[in-house]
């Protein structure tokens, strides 16, 4: 049967068994959206502002295991997305992005509304498609669902013209793509395993360093399997967190910038590590050449070869699917005939032990004001560590991660690459979307909550229960903290003045507000807000010490073992 | 250290400024870079001629594998190899100096493929350094103008870059 383009774009989403859209309608995407309104398959979220589709269905990636889609209109409706397009692209997360753009013939006539959107959008987006003509539209679609989940995930665009999504062809969606020019490795290279697993059983003091890849790639409970049976330390990175249970003993927390000092001490000292879906990023390892001042063996599991010895050198490279690699692990590990060295590694732990009695994530809270940290520890507690916690970007996302212990994978929800502020929001809406069940929480500020403020009119249309924990310093925290360490207390516009009646404002969008000046309210109002507000979106707007900074801290450049602490200043 | 890159190429719209965008943002340094369709018309054959250190290089390759429509990539520097690039010289060429231009020309086994009352065309193939040798070798003050293709490479022997 011959049906328009505009039939073929829904068709399409139902042959991928999308059952959200994010979007915003626009002229050169009203022949997709009509075709929207006439069924009820996939329901459509009405967003207020493209950015935060973006974000929305990148969340709904991330927290399910299921590809986000949104849809946005030629020019501004694109533009306006690029940010959340970047976002999802710095962390791997697989998404289809649909943009309606002029009709062909305008092209390049500087038509209304028109932007070179595949120009745009090339740097952040794993691959994007323009499509000419209507019969390559159903295999472009197939191609960019295949294209953003496989291999090294990430965001996929197809930028459609409006008069192709009135044309029409025969529709036949392709059971199977294959594409000459793309083929990711899956299985890891078995010579290069079996090395690995001599240097793991040969290690004195090792340790496993594990990120964003293993979550993606839904390898949580192999990574456990692996780490249990070899009894070593672990750290995971911002992007890691979850994957193993953060409660558990042998977890030091998450390392890097603001690691804790057992992480990052053990990180620095290893002599074997087992990096996995990890990118030794700067935000990480701090300086490479601090980094590599120590030496150590490394093993690297990642699906991307670029992204092995790209800022470290690597001694054994595995380039593979992370699920694919730890199977091979476990099993030549239980093949084995030697057993990791116990004396040695008992030693090990004695001494990382040394380095945990820091306590470096201690911190005082006094009766008058509250303590940011003081916030997240009473959330974590009021929600039994069982929320999908979705942050934007700052010192409350620091706090967030170093004090809410995620045991479970796709909980915890923030912009680590790009740090983009604003996510947070609409990345709560997009995980309750995903888990309509769920107690979702956004930590937030009250600079990053204002940058896509206008969801509360969203999640009021879907009454989405999102419970918004509004560390409010009245100051751009993370800038403030650089300032005052790095700039001479010079606080350049981090100040935030003029803001907003939080509660009022919530309660203008229809929502419930609470504010909370005191740290013995805090547990109640918690209580209150996910008990008795149960189902209703609650602004707590928590007036919080607005002096306290993130520690430990490795300043930009420094080393790890470089950190400062609390307690030294 | 200079190498020559290789790269067979789905033949779309909009491949090229994939590659050139990806050197830009990532700081990636371009000598030359020629491209043309392949005997197979669904295919383009690049040649990128960059400097870096071997750990850039393997990264620009690396990269350059993870574009979406590139098939291959090949470091031809990596072993022996042909590399030829096409220059055009417009001179002028009067009096004393035609019949100088044109000895030079035929030691460089230039052609000239353009002749009026006071400028020659001269065509020179060659390596890079053949082709630098003969702007040296020339007054450069009879220079009017110089055209460069760009480097491009093949593989000695058994070593055929094909999908």
């Amino acid at each position: 049967m011959q049906l328009t383009g505009a039939e073929i774009v829904i068709r399409c989403l139902q042959e991928e068994k999308v059952d959200h859209v994010f979007g915003y309608p626009g002229g050169s995407v009203l022949f997709i959206y009509d075709e929207l309104f006439k069924q009820d398959q996939i329901k459509h979220v009405l967003v207020r502002h493209e950015q935060a589709a973006v974000h929305a269905a990148d969340a709904y990636s991330r927290s399910s295991q299921k590809i986000g889609v949104c849809l946005v209109t030629s020019g501004p409706g694109v533009t306006n997305a690029v940010t959340g397009i970047a976002t999802a692209y710095m962390d791997s997360v697989p998404m289809v992005v649909l943009t309606g753009q002029v009709p062909t013939a305008y092209i390049g006539q500087d038509a209304f509304q028109e932007a070179d959107t595949v120009g745009i959008t090339r740097p952040c987006v794993k691959h994007n498609f323009l499509v000419k003509d209507v019969k390559d539209l159903a295999a472009t679609i197939k191609k960019a669902f295949f294209l953003a989940k496989t291999g090294r995930p990430g965001p996929v665009l197809v930028d459609i013209p409006k008069d192709i999504t009135n044309h029409k062809c025969e529709f036949v969606y392709p059971k199977t793509i294959a594409m000459r020019s793309y083929n990711p490795v899956v299985k890891g290279h078995a010579g290069q395993i079996k090395k690995a697993v001599q240097l793991l059983l040969d290690a004195k003091r090792p340790m496993l360093y594990t990120g964003g890849g293993v979550i993606l790639s839904d390898a949580a409970e192999k990574l456990t399997k692996l780490t249990r049976m070899l009894g070593f330390p672990i750290t995971q990175t911002l992007m890691g967190l979850g994957a193993y249970p953060g409660t558990d003993g042998q977890h030091l927390g998450m390392l890097g910038m603001h690691g804790t000092y057992e992480a990052n001490m053990a990180m620095q000292h290893c002599d074997v590590l087992l990096a996995i879906g990890a990118r030794f990023d700067d935000r990480v390892i701090g300086s490479p050449a601090h980094f590599g001042q120590v030496p150590r063996k490394i093993i690297h599991v990642d699906i991307d070869p670029s992204s092995i010895s790209k800022r470290v050198k690597v001694d054994v490279p595995i380039v593979g699917n992370v699920p694919d690699v730890l199977d091979e692990l476990i099993k030549q590990l239980e093949a084995a005939e030697a057993k990791p060295d116990a004396k040695s590694l008992a030693a090990w732990w004695k001494e990382i032990d040394g380095w945990r009695g820091r306590n470096s994530l201690k911190y005082k809270q006094g009766k008058e004001l509250i303590m940011p940290q003081y916030v997240v520890e009473k959330l974590y507690e009021v929600t039994g560590g069982d929320a999908i916690v979705c942050s934007d970007v700052g010192q409350h996302q620091m706090w967030a991660a170093q004090y809410y212990k995620f045991d479970k994978p796709r909980r915890w929800i923030n912009s680590g690459g790009l740090g983009t502020m604003g996510f947070g929001l609409p990345a709560a809406m997009g995980a309750r979307f995903a888990n309509p069940k769920a107690t979702v929480a956004c930590v937030t500020g009250e600079g990053s909550i204002q940058m896509n403020i206008q969801e509360l009119s969203t999640a009021k249309q879907f009454r989405l229960p999102i419970k918004i924990i509004c560390l409010n310093n009245g100051y751009l925290g993370m800038v403030r903290q650089w300032q005052e360490m790095f700039h001479g207390n010079r606080y350049s516009e981090s100040y935030v003045d003029a803001l907003p009646d939080f509660v009022k404002l919530a309660e203008a969008y229809g929502h419930v507000g609470m504010r909370i000046d005191k740290p013995g309210d805090v547990e109640a109002a918690l209580k209150e807000a996910f008990v008795k507000h149960k189902n209703e979106l609650v602004f707590l707007d928590f007036r919080t010490d607005p002096t306290a900074n993130v520690f430990p801290m490795v300043a930009a450049g420094k080393g790890l073992s470089e950190m400062i602490l609390a307690e030294e200043l | 250290m200079r190498h020559i890159i290789s790269i067979l190429i789905e033949n779309e719209s909009g491949a090229l400024s994939r590659v050139s965008g990806l050197f830009s943002a990532r700081g990636y340094n371009i000598e030359s870079l020629t491209v043309a369709p392949t005997e197979d018309a669904s295919l383009s054959r690049m040649t990128i001629v960059s400097v870096g250190s071997d750990d850039v290089i393997e990264q620009i390759t690396k990269q350059l594998n993870k574009l979406i429509d590139i098939v291959k990539v090949v470091d031809l520097s990596e072993a022996a190899h042909i590399e030829r690039e096409l220059m055009l010289v417009k001179v002028r060429a009067t009096g004393k100096d035609r019949e100088e231009m044109k000895r030079v020309a035929d030691i460089f086994r230039g052609r000239i493929i353009d002749v009026t009352e006071s400028t020659y065309v001269i065509e020179l193939t060659g390596n890079t350094g053949k082709l630098d040798a003969f702007l040296g070798a020339i007054d450069a003050s009879l220079i009017l103008e110089t055209v460069r293709t760009g480097v491009c490479g093949i593989g000695r022997g058994d070593r055929i870059l094909k999908v």
